[in-house]
């Protein structure tokens, strides 16, 4: 079922978070007719917007600029929108964690056949949410992460695909922990439309290891970001 | 996500014969949430609630209905000759869809809504190759249909069940895709599906 939307998806995806028509038929797409389709319309507003000097959006404190006058409704929108920021840079550094492990699994050349394409594939997918997420991010007037320097260890074929799953089934608990703190709805949609996707690639890592596809039951574990951050700080170089 | 044994000492020390402990621990994690959601569930905030219709309790009810499918899916496959390893996934993943249902009709009574009454299904299962070819299209719809309703849940505790369950589905989806050889995540982004367009969707299984 989607496959027909395939092609179109990438593209699409990455313009949205520039192009506010195209980010209007991504919202639509993604099921999120929601009521607060203008919400996001609110925060850019609230955060001065990325047509007049978006970089104010992060300041929060800041009254000197007429769009934050400082009433309440304004002033909670701010502050739900860096947290909505916080989260997406550390979406964001998790996404480049996992592109850069997939370019560099890659090009050390451990696989070959079906598991070259199988891993080459999520490997692109990570890239694309590390695109998306920092249009998004750069729209809500906020800063991206920049890509950390990563190391892993990469001898031995098993050893990766065992590791690979293991980040994987970290992402896919990592949104899974973000997922009630998110305010806005469309970021929330974006963000979950991602989780399932890390979920997906966790389970047919997990199918290659031998370990179970659903290794918690009927019901998946939310990782924190405290937990998650320490999890993957053995790859980070600097 | 929820700390059960904080919020509720009680609660989690207690074990229903019957129900399987996870999703026990699911339900009274949802039971608590809604309790501190709606600062008190008074009978006059449970009649309320019922009265609203309850946002949530409607999105819980849609979720119960896909449950309620899935875990017959499942069920009604056992009767197919499906080599090992799919009867084993049809197994496991049955029990998984079943611990959904009985998670989400518990939360749902909590709540004072009323769960909706299972509806009678038909599939045509005929084999193995219908089996997969129908798991695929249910499980990816069901990933679909949590993330088209997630952004329109209000209960934050609500969410982070969703969110728990669907992830279940996608680890399904990705599972039976394998058994297809199709592409485990055909895309980078999981589409969402409107209400509606499940329901269409489902159907064509309800017998009227």
């Amino acid at each position: 079922m989607t496959e027909s939307g395939e092609p179109q998806a990438g593209p699409a995806l990455d313009e949205l978070a520039r192009d506010p028509a195209s980010r209007k038929r991504f919202l639509k797409m993604m099921g999120g007719g929601v009521a607060a389709t203008s919400a996001f319309g609110i925060l850019l507003a609230a955060c001065g917007g990325d047509d007049d000097g978006g970089t104010t959006g992060q300041a929060g404190g800041s009254t000197s600029t007429g769009s934050m006058s400082g009433d309440d409704t304004t002033t909670m929108e701010m502050e739900a929108a860096e947290g909505d920021l916080e989260i997406l840079n550390y979406a964001l550094t998790l996404e480049y964690l996992e592109a850069d492990f997939y370019r560099k699994v890659a090009e050390a050349g451990l696989f070959k056949g079906a598991q070259l394409s199988l891993l080459s594939t999520f490997g692109e997918h990570e890239q694309q949410h590390v695109e998306t997420l920092t249009g998004t991010i750069e729209s809500l007037g906020g800063t991206p992460a920049t890509a950390p320097e990563t190391t892993f260890p990469l001898d031995d074929a098993k050893a990766v695909a065992e590791l690979a799953a293991t980040v994987e089934n970290l992402g896919a608990a990592a949104y899974l922990g973000q997922a009630g703190r998110i305010q806005s709805p469309e970021i929330l949609a974006a963000a979950l439309s991602i989780h399932t996707v890390e979920a997906r690639h966790a389970s047919a890592l997990n199918a290659l290891v031998g370990a179970p596809y659903t290794p918690e039951g009927a019901f998946a574990a939310p990782a924190t970001m405290e937990d998650v951050l320490a999890k993957v700080k053995p790859f980070i170089a600097a | 996500m929820i700390d059960v044994k904080h919020a509720a000492p009680d609660l989690a020390a207690i074990q229903i014969e019957g129900m399987s402990r996870s999703a026990f621990m699911m339900r009274s994690a949802l039971a608590v949430g809604a309790v501190y959601g709606t600062t008190m569930v008074s009978p006059f905030v449970r009649q309320a609630l019922a009265q609203s219709g309850g946002g949530d309790i409607e999105i819980l009810n849609f979720a119960l209905t896909l449950e309620y499918l899935e875990a017959d899916f499942y069920e009604k496959s056992m009767r197919l000759s499906l080599d090992s390893e799919l009867l084993d996934i049809a197994t496991e993943f049955g029990s998984n869809e079943a611990e959904h249902v009985e998670a989400l009709a518990g939360t749902i009574t909590d709540l004072g809504g009323t769960p909706v009454e299972k509806p009678t299904f038909m599939f045509p299962l005929k084999n193995q190759a219908s089996f997969l070819k129908l798991a695929q299209t249910l499980e990816d719809t069901g990933v679909g249909a949590y993330n088209g309703a997630g952004p329109m849940i209000e209960s934050k505790e609500i969410l982070a069940a969703a969110g728990s369950i669907v992830q279940i589905e996608a680890r399904h989806a990705a599972a039976i895709r394998l058994k297809n050889k199709a592409e485990p995540a055909p895309a980078a982004f999981d589409e969402a599906l409107e209400m509606q367009a499940v329901l269409d969707a489902v159907k064509p299984f309800i017998k009227a």
